[in-house]
């Protein structure tokens, strides 16, 4: 069981923001940004709560209009300039990261803080983000509670609802899309936000964990994100996934991730596997789509 | 009964792009139950006629009228709920998308309307049904729309048109890029729409097929309407005589 929760704890992350991402790229759309989004939102809340004093629900909502706003900056950029959202996303990757070392060293001469744990509303939040259930005799992380829940309700948008279908159609072919009267600037935007609110949400998460911030957080979380989301048979080139499936490549992430360290093998082989499961998904894929796409 | 007689009458329309005179003073004027073809080699200026009537975007000069009223479309949207829609020779479905989804993509029926949940069974029973009226039996339309034939595709598009209400169906090179078999279905299917009463506006660069089906012709030439006639007063030698002149 101990094992169990161990993978569970790393895959629960992963796939909090795998299906932000999922849906993101099922629109036809990256966002390299969310790593960097992780760093900011960590050091924000962190810094409104021990250096501004506020109560941590409040610098956790501050926090997170912040960072839904950079979402739609994304997003407003990407469908305003017709430019690829990789490069956009790249580009905001490196602001964001860059204004949150600045800033953090600016204020408080440090890149890491901490000191959360006695601040106003800790315990709320705490209790929301990172919670343990305990299921015979081991302690699960509430994370992977919420991770389900946003799979149930990520599942249930894609397959089951109108946005879900304006998703698809937005990125298999996006003048299709328009033709029908589909709002695809608006698709488009509302995802970029929803992939900024998972970075936030794993923000949140990892500071009432750990009671601090570091500015570092989340790096090359986006890609693992959009690994996730490619073994799970998500299109790199839009039109065609699955939440489902974006889980399933989460939770492989974590159980190869945590049983190279218990198999005692050297954990670099973990980059390797990565790459190689990236690669032949890619591959199968592409398969896939010119069977259907070309019929 | 009385019917509607869907007419559209452009009068003197004008249309430059920069430099370009893309369309000069053109009329014409169409009614339902008719196919009316317009003819014209690439570039004449046949789909920036098109796109005026279907709300891509406006003429510079000119009147727009449907059944005696003017107006002036910005978008597509527009267009379509004045009853007006076009079926695009490429863009008509999405090849990966699922058949039910593709006929109501934009449309999506409801049964809840607070979350936006899709009524699925009904979608599949109605894309059945409708699809049916155009001779094509699918069992399965949660397959992806790519697995149909290209005529089928096409024919899903008209069909669709037709169920949320167009009465004004604009084809742009239906058959163009299929082969005999699969054409002559669309065709078949087409013909059938003067029945219905819709007012067909037939795009094409294959006079022979246009003249078989069309009940008038309209000939663009560099941007100039040089001609229109009715079926019995013409022959596809004589039209083709004209667009070669």
């Amino acid at each position: 069981m101990q094992g169990t929760k161990s993978y569970l704890q790393v895959s629960s992350e992963i796939g909090i923001l795998a299906i932000g991402v999922a849906l993101l790229m099922i629109s036809g759309e990256f966002d390299l940004s969310i790593g960097s989004l992780i760093g900011f939102s960590s050091m924000s809340v962190t810094l409104l709560t021990v250096e501004a004093s506020l109560s941590m629900p409040v610098a956790s909502i501050l926090t997170l209009i912040m960072v839904i706003f950079i979402g739609y900056c994304n997003g407003i950029t990407v469908v305003k300039s017709g430019l690829p959202s990789f490069i956009i996303t790249l580009g905001s990757l490196f602001m964001v990261r860059g204004v949150t070392i600045a800033v953090s060293k600016m204020v408080t001469g440090r890149t890491q803080l901490g000191g959360l744990e006695e601040a106003k509303g800790y315990n709320i939040m705490s209790s929301i983000f990172s919670n343990s259930l305990t299921i015979s005799e081991t302690d699960f992380p509430i994370s992977i509670f919420w991770w389900m829940l946003f799979g149930v309700l990520g599942y249930f948008l894609l397959k089951h609802t109108q946005p879900g279908n304006w998703i698809f159609a937005t990125g298999a072919s996006q003048e299709s899309a328009k033709l029908m009267g589909i709002p695809v600037q608006k698709v488009k935007i509302s995802l970029f936000m929803l992939t900024a609110f998972c970075s936030w949400f794993i923000a949140v998460t990892q500071v009432t964990t750990f009671g601090g911030a570091d500015v570092l957080r989340g790096e090359q979380k986006e890609f693992i994100a959009i690994i996730a989301a490619v073994i799970g048979g998500t299109l790199l080139t839009g039109g065609y996934g699955s939440i489902i499936g974006a889980m399933i490549g989460a939770l492989i992430f974590g159980i190869v991730k945590q049983g190279i360290i218990f198999a005692g093998v050297d954990a670099d082989w973990f980059q390797v596997f990565m790459g190689v499961m990236l690669v032949s998904a890619v591959l199968v894929n592409g398969t896939f789509r010119k069977k259907y796409a070309q019929g | 009964m009385l019917r509607d007689s869907n007419q559209i009458v452009l009068k003197n329309i004008y249309k430059n792009f920069g430099n370009v005179e893309a369309l000069k003073d053109v009329s014409m004027s169409t009614n339902s139950g008719e196919i009316n073809c317009i003819l014209g080699d690439n570039g004449a200026g046949k789909s920036t006629l098109v796109n005026i009537v279907s709300g891509v975007f406006p003429p510079d000069k000119g009147e727009y009228r449907i059944n005696n009223k003017a107006v002036a479309f910005l978008y597509p949207h527009e267009a379509i709920s004045a009853g007006i829609s076009t079926v695009y020779q490429n863009l008509a479905i999405i090849p990966i998308m699922n058949i039910y989804r593709n006929f109501f993509l934009g449309n999506e029926p409801l049964n809840n309307e607070y979350f936006k949940i899709i009524d699925k069974e009904f979608a599949i029973d109605t894309t059945i049904r409708e699809l049916k009226k155009f001779d094509i039996n699918i069992e399965d339309p949660k397959r992806s729309a790519g697995t149909l034939s290209g005529g089928e595709r096409q024919i899903l598009a008209i069909a669709r048109a037709l169920y949320f209400g167009a009465k004004i169906l604009i084809l742009d090179e239906p058959t163009s890029a299929l082969g005999v078999k699969e054409s002559n279905k669309v065709v078949e299917q087409i013909f059938l729409l003067k029945e219905q009463n819709i007012n067909v506006i037939l795009v094409s660069h294959n006079i022979d097929q246009a003249f078989m089906l069309g009940d008038k012709f309209f000939i663009i030439k560099n941007g100039e309407m040089v001609g229109h006639f009715d079926k019995l007063e013409t022959s596809a030698k004589s039209l083709r005589t004209i667009l070669e002149k």
